[in-house]
């Protein structure tokens, strides 16, 4: 496990030394999300009973921050080290399949929990946000993060250049986590566009994680952890085999 | 009997419709020094990456001191050193830091004395918190090195460590190597400059289209009979040749002629005394043995055709 260990402590160490734009620079644009939503919205929209939209705003905006830092932590990562070929450093170590899998995951966790963590900090400066569980709150930003760290892995192995990656980015995880929402209930949301928001898996994450703050959600908690469990599953078992099996990595 | 360093059977390597390796059969003892020559594209590099594990064969074996390099990769990366043939590096990271994470990779938290070592001899201590970026092309071929030897693998694989670097470097490489190998590694490396491997080498395979179409020791390769070039010279012009040596010729002109001579075949007396009961008023002469580089493009040009 120490090689497993070391890869782990690199990618901290890798994230940490552009700690501006890896830590720093999230954290601004959450906080500048809270700032403009919450002026707008403030004393217009009450979306649960007796929960002011700032604070409906925190856990949603916290949970988006951690889940696409934790996708870009992977996934930037594997694409600079493959298009860079230092990748070889590691391909040509004693690192198991399983190892190489829970080091990026783990790397990913923890850039998207440290992001997290910044943000709240931040934010209960501006307002005081409830605790009703706050293993809840662990177990779905754990879980999330890597969910999407094990998609970073992915994007990051199948992208030859950086647009591929800035297209899977741009198209499917900045749109799929906006329209989770992170805004809005999806019960505000009219027929068609409420039934389409349960196809998209980040809605479970977000929606799970505010109901570790409120003990209120959309979707019973339950079924959102058992749809992050199955993602985290499925995505798991597809990084496992594309790297077993050197899929873009070894000719 | 002790296990082989390198044991290759029947490994084949295809890239769609192109066979890189046909069918590759070969063994490197321990404590062997073992050059892998071929021109450009013949697979030496295909060769080097599937026992590194950085390319899957299509079929055959691979073992490193035994470990078969596919289904016991672990055991088999422990004992191997690679050293890329391109310039690969962390841009994030500093030398040192470069080589304490590779020890890690390979299971070692307590290595720093190792790495002094190798930061000393490869002259890199001053660059040691250096960012790798920082470093001339030389300096990040000489980490690269290191890094291939922070575990003290059993093998080392060196794929053309001194193309693009300076006489001085190359030299200074070639003792390191030297000194590896003489520490009980064994080496393998694949050079274009046959100089490298006529002066390190014990053993010599030559690959080409992705057969292995020489193996022998050097010494065996150097006396294959291909033999010496013989060159004539006179300060007035030439008669012609005798019939029985004209197809020996490989240049003439009016004052000089240059004739090829196999090694168990022909005497250079013998040859002199025919020339000059042909008349030849010969002034100079000049033998060269032939060169490894001669016996390569030999074989290599043989198989060309």
């Amino acid at each position: 496990m120490i090689g497993c260990y070391t890869l782990f402590k690199k990618e901290m160490a890798r994230f940490g030394k552009v700690w501006f734009q890896t830590v720093l620079s999230p954290i601004v644009t959450a906080m500048l999300y809270l700032m403009v939503f919450s002026q707008v919205l403030e004393g217009r929209v009450e979306v649960f009973d007796g929960i002011s939209y700032t604070e409906f705003l925190i856990p949603g905006l916290l949970m988006m921050t951690v889940i696409q830092n934790a996708f870009a932590n992977s996934s930037s990562s594997l694409i600079q080290s493959k298009t860079l070929g230092n990748l070889l450093f590691i391909l040509v170590a004693p690192i198991s399949t399983l190892q190489i899998f829970l080091a990026y995951t783990a790397a990913a966790v923890a850039r998207g929990l440290i992001v997290g963590l910044g943000v709240l900090l931040i934010a209960l400066l501006y307002v005081e946000v409830p605790v009703y569980n706050f293993g809840i709150i662990m177990l779905f930003a754990i879980s999330s993060s890597a969910v999407l760290g094990a998609l970073g892995i992915i994007a990051g192995i199948w992208a030859d250049k950086f647009d591929q990656m800035a297209a899977f980015q741009n198209f499917i995880i900045v749109p799929l986590s906006f329209l989770s929402g992170v805004f809005y209930s999806i019960h505000s949301l009219s027929g068609i566009w409420q039934t389409l928001s349960h196809f998209n898996p980040f809605l479970y994450m977000i929606d799970g994680f505010r109901y570790g703050f409120f003990g209120t959600s959309d979707v019973p908690v339950g079924t959102s952890f058992a749809v992050v469990i199955v993602s985290l599953t499925v995505l798991s078992a597809i990084c496992y085999r594309i790297i077993d099996t050197g899929y873009k990595l070894r000719q | 009997m002790t296990t082989p360093a390198v044991s290759i059977q029947a490994l084949h390597k295809n890239f769609g419709s192109v066979q890189a390796l046909k069918g590759i059969d070969l063994e490197i003892e321990q404590g062997e020094f073992f050059g892998l020559l071929g021109p450009n594209g013949a697979g030496k590099s295909t060769l080097i990456n599937a026992l590194a594990g950085l390319t899957r064969p299509t079929s055959g074996s691979l073992k490193i001191m035994g470990h078969d390099v596919i289904t016991n990769y672990l055991e088999a990366r422990r004992r191997l050193g690679v050293v890329p043939q391109e310039v690969v590096f962390d841009p994030f990271f500093s030398v040192r830091e470069a080589l304490i994470f590779q020890s890690g990779y390979f299971g070692l938290t307590k290595n720093d004395l190792w790495v002094d070592e190798l930061l000393d001899t490869l002259r890199l201590t001053d660059k040691a918190d250096a960012n790798m970026r920082s470093l001339s092309g030389g300096m990040k071929r000489r980490v690269l090195i290191a890094q291939a030897l922070v575990h003290k693998p059993l093998v080392v694989v060196l794929d053309e460590p001194t193309a693009g670097v300076d006489v001085e470097l190359r030299k200074s490489l070639w003792r390191f190597v030297q000194s590896l190998h003489k520490s009980g590694h064994t080496i393998v490396l694949t050079t274009h400059y046959l100089e490298e491997a006529e002066t390190l080498c014990d053993r010599i395979g030559i690959i080409d289209h992705g057969k292995l179409i020489t193996l022998e020791s050097k010494q065996e390769l150097m006396s294959r009979g291909l033999g010496q070039k013989l060159t004539v010279s006179s300060n007035s012009p030439l008669p012609d040749v005798p019939t029985e040596l004209q197809r020996k010729i490989v240049n003439a002109s009016e004052f000089q002629l240059e004739l090829r001579l196999r090694r168990e075949q022909d005497s250079v007396i013998d040859i002199l005394d025919q020339l000059r009961a042909a008349n030849f008023q010969i002034d100079d002469i000049g033998v060269e043995t032939d060169s490894l580089e001669d016996i390569f493009v030999q074989l290599t040009s043989e198989q060309a055709l």
